[in-house]
């Protein structure tokens, strides 16, 4: 067979850096900014776009863009891992805290434990609420300076560096608080349930 | 549609790897819209995430494949009956 | 192909370079001899695996351009992406006597063999040319009388693959003809088309709808949906129009 087979001279297109110790497990370099898609991209205009919470929240909040962009900005830079193991360093994001948005709702961190985030398409992922309060989450619409592309979920997608990549939701359109977990989209489909790129949690079972 | 879309036959290999027939000249039908079509007219997006097969008609996901660490994920809620043809 | 459509597993299988032919600035064909080929139909692919010495994998699907009468071996052409991460490699590091990982043959869709009939239209963008191609070669080397149309879709002359070769068949063959368009630039004294393939172009060129034609569309993704959208207008059936997209990359 073709088992342990190697292609002569092949390396892709990794680069070579003296990036001990920044890079998680099993990840390389990535100078560009690859686009993966399940689906195809999405293009609802700004007047009709919003952002709700809903779900195990005493009253579903809405912003529309307007509302959205007159909140607090932050501008984050992060490294950002995908399960498919690529990493970038340093990208720069401007957007809103997801804590600020949280702020403005009535819930029980003690019942509401899990969000979903939903996205035009219907992409879902999954997550603790803890994960996208303190700091750690934005739903974030400028990337490098620029509005942020379609292909890349513009107008606005969430952005949780903290885990691989596929959790940052790509045109989001709100997270669902709910109770008991529930995987999402690759959740169910053999990606592992929380992600952590630096215990290489890529697949379920890891 | 996105410069990314492609056919059912780009599907054909993972098809390949999880059925013992050729697949892409199979008929599905779709769980969602009731379109009936050959696997191979099928819209395609296929990433190093997983193969997602999507009905042309109402864009619906169909099926969805995952190949991982000596297991295959494979969703197939959307498609309410797929017909495979074991004669050419 | 069997006559079936049952088969067995599908396997990854070295195959070994035995010649390589540079077809235009950027593609490149290379001729792969693989010992346990199995016979392919015109318009299938192979799926091409490398593996780096650290186990980073990265696969891509390329069209096989031999027809099936090659026996066990197969030709590649592969277009030369400048930000690509197989294409190069191949195109520019291997080498004959070099073994290539893989996987075929694949898709029961986008294939012609003679019984399917025509008149044949073929419409390629760019290195969509390439499992077109096959169907030509293999419409030759059996003989068939099968009216055949191929619009090819080049940025300059050359561009053009299989340029040579078309010109040859076209003129032993009554049966093929080419129509070139040229969108970037054209040559002095160019009287052929020199636009993107649009729905006035394919009026002028495509079969009738009365002759039952047979229709494939093969290159990058906002070609082909362009092409096939055009040709409904013509009449032709959707069910007789089979499109091969190759995503966003490959030109035209």
């Amino acid at each position: 067979m073709s088992e342990g087979f190697i292609s002569r001279a092949f390396r892709g297109r990794r680069q070579q850096s003296d990036v001990a110790g920044r890079l998680p497990p099993g990840q390389y370099l990535e100078r560009g900014f690859p686009v993966l898609s399940a689906g195809p991209t999405p293009h609802t205009p700004l007047e009709q776009w919003d952002f709700s919470i809903v779900g195990n929240v005493k009253e579903p909040k809405r912003w529309t863009w307007e509302e959205l962009l007159a909140l607090p900005h932050e501008t984050p830079t992060v490294d950002i891992s995908c399960v498919t193991k690529w990493t970038k360093f340093d990208t720069h994001w401007e957007g809103v805290s997801v804590e600020t948005l949280l702020q403005q709702v009535d819930y029980d961190p003690n019942v509401a434990r899990f969000v979903i985030a939903f996205s035009d398409g219907g992409y879902t992922t999954n997550l603790p609420l803890a994960d996208v309060l303190g700091g750690k989450a934005w739903v974030a619409f400028i990337y490098e300076g620029q509005p942020l592309a379609p292909q890349h979920g513009g107008p606005a997608r969430l952005l949780v560096p903290h885990l691989y990549f596929w959790k940052s939701a790509k045109w989001v359109r709100g997270l669902r608080l709910i109770e008991r977990d529930e995987p999402g989209f690759w959740e169910s489909l053999g990606y592992h349930n929380y992600g952590d790129p630096w215990k290489e949690q890529r697949y379920w079972g890891d | 549609m996105d410069d990314t879309t492609l056919d059912g036959n780009a599907a054909g290999g993972i098809l390949r790897e999880v059925f013992p027939f050729e697949l892409t000249i199979a008929e599905e039908t779709c769980a969602h819209c009731g379109a009936t079509r050959t696997v191979g007219e099928l819209t395609v997006y296929k990433s190093a995430m997983g193969t997602v097969m999507r009905c042309p008609t109402c864009e619906q996901v169909l099926m969805r494949i995952v190949s991982t660490r000596g297991r295959y994920w494979l969703d197939m809620q959307g498609v309410r009956v797929l017909q495979i043809i074991t004669e050419l | 192909m069997e006559r079936t459509a049952l088969l067995g597993r599908l396997t990854w299988q070295l195959g070994e370079v035995v010649a390589t032919h540079q077809e235009t600035a950027r593609t490149k064909s290379l001729t792969l001899s693989v010992p346990r080929w199995a016979g392919h139909l015109a318009g299938q692919h192979v799926d091409i695996r490398l593996t780096a010495e650290d186990g980073y994998q990265a696969e891509r699907s390329y069209s096989i351009a031999s027809p099936p009468e090659d026996g066990q071996q197969i030709v590649l052409t592969i277009e030369r992406l400048d930000d690509g991460e197989v294409s190069p490699y191949l195109a520019d590091e291997l080498r004959v006597g070099d073994k290539l990982e893989l996987r075929g043959p694949i898709g029961g869709y986008f294939v012609w063999e003679e019984r399917l009939g025509g008149p044949l239209l073929l419409i390629a963008g760019g290195s969509g040319i390439v499992p077109l191609m096959a169907m030509i070669r293999h419409c030759r080397a059996v003989g068939s009388t099968i009216p055949t149309r191929l619009l090819v879709s080049s940025r300059t002359y050359e561009d053009i693959i299989y340029r040579d070769e078309l010109e040859r068949l076209v003129g032993t063959d009554m049966t093929l003809e080419v129509i070139h368009t040229l969108t970037r630039a054209q040559p002095p004294g160019w009287t052929g088309y020199s636009r993107r393939i649009d729905a006035e172009l394919l009026r002028g060129i495509a079969w009738p709808v009365e002759q039952h034609p047979l229709a494939y569309i093969c290159g990058p993704t906002p070609f082909v949906e362009t092409a096939a959208t055009d040709l409904l207008p013509l009449g032709y059936e959707p069910t007789r129009i089979k499109t091969e997209r190759f995503g966003p990359t490959g030109g035209s």
